[in-house]
């Protein structure tokens, strides 16, 4: 036998006869946790995000564009890493290298351009799949078009989200997802910029992942 | 006197089980406890067999030896009469450790599980059974309440020796830092890690002192023994005559509050 | 404060005299006091609603203890779903074979430096030392571990692993280890520190390590939960990552995340979430940009099968690693970490450690606990510690018998010991006896002696009244 075998071995002679039913987790939900309309959702998002140090603007659905070169004005920031394969990525280098902005895509193997990325990559833009309201979370799922390290090398971070895919809990958000059908080779939750208090419980932020958490929420009422 | 709560008959007669710490260090608390109880109407009975409930071996990982002295207390009791105990550890130990510790002996298990729901700790058996509303008659003063981890999170009566020193409306209670933690007295763990309970008796008699309270109260005279134990000994370390820090069971605090001749 | 350098000794061995070192030593009494007062005002100001806290612990034991009774089906499901993603699972039952895994796979990619994110399990393999004498680079990346890493020390926290260290010392640190660092004590500028220096190492490492807060058998799912973003960065950036975790962490549902992750964050720092939840089901797909080429499981039983086999140890197995035990622990809060001198500290370390290194080694430790309670009353999960520490206490001082439920069962047995309590049972058994004995104790209390081992080294005497309650009571009838 191996270790596999052995280990298992020992669990199987000593597992309980039976588990009980399944755990009820819904049923917590229902009885602990209500269900908002938009506006509230989107207010009590806006809440956690920002507690949790990141900055959030109300945006036109037509209009985020201006919103974003403001931000990148504001913060003097010259360059934006955008995912050109997405519309919005597509649409942010369209309007912002007229403006000025320089629009470098993401569209090569980390390998090729791991230094620039790490050392010459001020800012990103990407999009948010959705959020949750409970906690102030951006949920992302990084694909081909928009890679996992846009969200997390750049020290600035911009985040486009539709207030219309802000759900109540985590919980809600999987099960109206049907995420347990399947799941992106990376999936993520982020709750803000990147932090630590490691010394003396002093919070600092940009630990190792960005500093500036700026989220752009369209239809926010 | 008052009523008992509704759906609580107010029993006539109550067994009394000291402990084997109040009997053999604290008889005045003992005696001011059942005092206490009679001047409510109730009869209280003092088994003469009783000793201990067992809770030094069971606590130090000698269940077996616990067991023993345990299986003797089950049959101290034989009427339906509620059991005080005037220590939540204690109580603790017959309320929530006998059914475990007699699981494996179906005879003694039932006796426990019966003797189980009949367990108060003096405080909450004043509070919620007799509804004891105690009439003060002292001076004003300021005291400290020392509540015990079993009477806190085993026996979750932590409110009902509070409300009782609210009760009275000459005393102020002082709170003091840290309420909720542990004094470090845990039974032999005060013997076999002399260093970290030294440390906490000594921070918690700090934290007790700096509330400017005359004097500390609790229903637990094992958290008394090491909290008191070690105030005199810092009292002879630093040459003071005259105790810095004062203390007494609470039902020797709450009869003579309540007692007019003698409110000292 | 001196730290163990390793862990192959005997934690039990001078645990006395390193608590004592802590206890005397004002500058960490209040240092502790303070970071512990700091973590469990943040925790309670997370549950202000005693009904939502207690249901959602009774969800969350539950849930753990489904998952515990089905974990062998589990595992082998894990395995299916992990190995169908791409992920390939190795199994060790000792930390050995774990290191043996792990530093096979940097070996096959010639690796030189694994830059690895917080994990407790690959502290307890001891792994840092295994990659140095495999002569291959093992770099913490978590702030406080990079810390800890640096001066040579040991977490003394498994969430807040510098806790023991002030920004001063930390200042001083920096200024004489890292090339080019001036001494600044300024928490913002220490963090941009550490930062530069990490993201250099993140480039650079061939291989990711890092531990697993949940694993997710139907979708075959490594969950980290983080709040620096050197998790995201170990697991994104180099080509290989390696996960390494105990067998106990697993979960049937994705459903049954949400409710363990919002205890675990709230539980251990008092955050309503974590800054990162990253939820990793596979390698890079030969399309995607990013991302590790390879990504191993380590499954870790290293004395889990042991706790797993008896009904009341398996609890043990229910902890989700929040810290929040020992963040409430009136001993921790007085001693620290390190003077466990083992890897888990506080009342969790005190329970799970005598499965990984035997009771031979941590008898002493159960014996440190008063009992309070308050471990129990805050773990998420409702782990009965003090049950649990009260078991530990019987394994360890009964004689040795056969057939025992843990290795080193009878370790602490001392024939004089048992034959006191067997003695006090005797006379406690016996009210004839009690009463002679007590009497005796109170006619005679003039010759109590006044020293009365560890007792009176801050107490004076105990001394039994002149008369017993059962002499009063009888005087007045």
């Amino acid at each position: 036998m191996n270790a596999r075998d052995r280990i298992l071995a020992k669990l199987r002679a000593a597992a309980p006869a039976t588990a009980g039913d399944q755990p009820d987790v819904a049923g917590w939900y229902v009885t602990h946790r209500s269900v908002e309309t938009g506006a509230e959702k989107a207010a009590r998002f806006r809440h956690f995000i920002e507690l949790a140090h990141a900055e959030v603007y109300a945006v036109p659905r037509g209009g985020w564009l201006q919103k974003l070169y403001e931000v990148l004005s504001a913060k003097a920031i010259a360059s934006l890493l955008v995912a050109p394969g997405t519309p919005h990525g597509l649409r942010a280098r369209e309007g912002l290298v007229e403006l000025g902005i320089a629009c470098p895509g993401y569209d090569r193997p980390v390998e090729e351009w791991k230094a620039e990325l790490f050392t010459d990559t001020p800012a990103a833009f990407t999009v948010a799949r959705a959020a949750i309201a409970e906690t102030g979370t951006l949920i992302l799922w990084p694909d081909a078009d928009e890679p996992r390290l846009m969200s997390l090398v750049p020290p600035v971070h911009i985040v486009l989200l539709d207030a219309g895919r802000i759900y109540n809990t985590f919980f809600e958000a999987q099960q109206a997802e049907g995420w347990a059908e399947g799941l992106p080779t990376n999936a993520l939750l982020i709750s803000g910029p990147s932090k630590t208090a490691d010394i003396q419980q002093t919070l600092a932020y940009g630990a190792h992942g960005p500093k500036e958490l700026v989220v752009l929420m369209i239809g926010e009422e | 006197m008052s009523d008992a709560p509704p759906g609580r008959q107010r029993p006539t007669d109550v067994y009394f089980f000291a402990t084997c710490v109040v009997d053999q260090f604290f008889p005045g608390a003992g005696l001011d406890a059942i005092t206490l109880l009679e001047r409510q109407g109730i009869r209280v009975h003092f088994p003469e067999e009783q000793t201990c409930c067992g809770q030094p071996a069971y606590t130090s990982g000698f269940p077996d030896e616990a067991r023993k002295v345990a299986a003797h207390q089950l049959t101290l009791f034989p009427n339906d009469w509620p059991v005080v105990v005037p220590s939540g550890s204690c109580a603790g130990m017959m309320k929530h450790h006998y059914p475990t510790l007699f699981a494996g002996d179906p005879a003694r298990l039932v006796l426990a599980e019966e003797l189980s729901g009949r367990i108060y700790e003096l405080t909450q058996f004043l509070v919620e059974v007799l509804n004891f509303k105690p009439q003060d008659a002292g001076s004003a003063c300021t005291v400290v309440l020392h509540t015990s981890c079993s009477a806190r999170r085993e026996m979750g009566v932590y409110l009902t020796g509070r409300k009782l020193l609210d009760d009275l409306a000459q005393v102020n209670v002082a709170q003091q830092d840290h309420e909720s933690e542990c004094c470090g007295f845990g039974g032999t763990f005060s013997v076999k890690q002399p260093e970290i309970s030294g440390a906490m008796v000594e921070d918690k008699v700090a934290a007790l002192k700096a509330t400017g309270a005359e004097r500390v109260v609790s229903a637990d005279c094992g958290c008394l023994m090491n909290i008191l134990g070690h105030a005199a000994w810092k009292d002879r370390q630093e040459g003071r005559a005259i105790p810095s820090l004062p203390g007494e069971h609470i039902a020797t605090f709450l009869l003579r509050r309540t007692t007019k001749e003698s409110a000292r | 404060m001196n730290a163990p350098q390793t862990l192959n000794f005997m934690p039990s061995e001078g645990f006395r005299a390193r608590s004592k070192a802590v206890v005397e030593n004002p500058f960490l009494r209040k240092s502790f006091r303070g970071a512990m007062d700091f973590l469990t005002a943040k925790r309670a100001a997370q549950f202000p609603d005693v009904e939502e806290l207690e249901s959602l612990r009774t969800l969350g034991e539950r849930i753990r203890q489904y998952n515990l009774a089905k974990l062998p089906e589990l595992l082998e499901r894990l395995e299916i779903n992990l190995t169908r993603n791409g992920i390939k699972v190795h199994w060790a039952e000792t930390p050995d074979e774990a290191n043996a895994i792990i530093l096979g796979i940097c070996k096959a990619h010639a690796a030189k430096l694994m830059v690895k994110g917080k994990s407790m399990v690959s502290e307890e393999i001891e792994l840092n030392h295994a990659a140095e004498a495999a002569g291959i680079g093992a770099l913490e990346s978590d702030m406080g571990e990079y810390i800890v890493q640096l001066a040579g020390e040991k977490p003394s926290h498994i969430i807040m692993p510098a806790i023991h260290k002030t920004k001063e010392e930390i200042a001083r640190l920096f200024a004489e280890k890292v090339p080019g660092v001036a001494y600044t004590d300024n928490v913002d500028e220490l963090i941009q520190i550490g930062r530069q220096v990490l993201r250099e190492k993140f480039r650079e490492a061939d291989i990711g390590l890092s531990g697993v807060n949940f694993a997710i058998a139907e979708t075959g799912t490594l969950c980290l939960v983080e709040n620096e973003g050197n998790g995201r960065m170990s697991t994104t950036v180099p080509p290989v990552h390696i996960a390494v975790t105990g067998i106990e962490k697993i979960v049937e549902k994705l459903e049954h995340v949400p409710p363990l992750y919002s205890l675990l964050t709230r539980s251990a720092t008092g955050q309503n979430i974590s800054t990162y939840f990253n939820m990793i089901s596979g390698p890079r797909k030969p399309v995607e940009k990013d991302g590790p080429t390879e990504v191993h499981l380590v499954l870790l039983d290293n004395g889990r099968t042991q706790a797993y086999a008896d009904d009341q140890l398996r609890k043990t197995l229910q902890c989700i690693r929040c810290g929040a035990c020992m963040n409430h622990c009136p001993v921790y809060a007085r001693i620290g970490g390190h003077a466990y001198g083992t890897t888990y500290p506080g009342p969790i370390g005190k329970i799970v450690s005598p499965h990984m290194l035997g009771l031979e080694a941590t008898a002493t430790l159960p014996t440190a606990s008063s009992l309070c309670g308050a471990c129990g009353e805050v773990c998420p999960v409702k782990i009965p510690i003090p049950d649990l520490l009260m078991r530990l206490r019987e394994e360890s001082f009964s004689a040795p018998r056969a057939n025992p439920a843990m290795r080193g069962q009878g370790a602490g047995y001392n024939a004089t010991i048992s034959a006191i309590w067997r003695a006090w049972a005797a006379v406690y058994r016996s009210p004839r006896l009690y009463r002679l004995a007590t009497w005796l104790g109170s006619r005679f209390n003039g010759l109590t002696p006044s020293r009365q081992g560890g007792w009176t080294s801050v107490r004076v005497p105990l001394k039994p009244a002149p008369k017993r309650l059962r002499d009063l009571v009888k005087e007045r009838q």
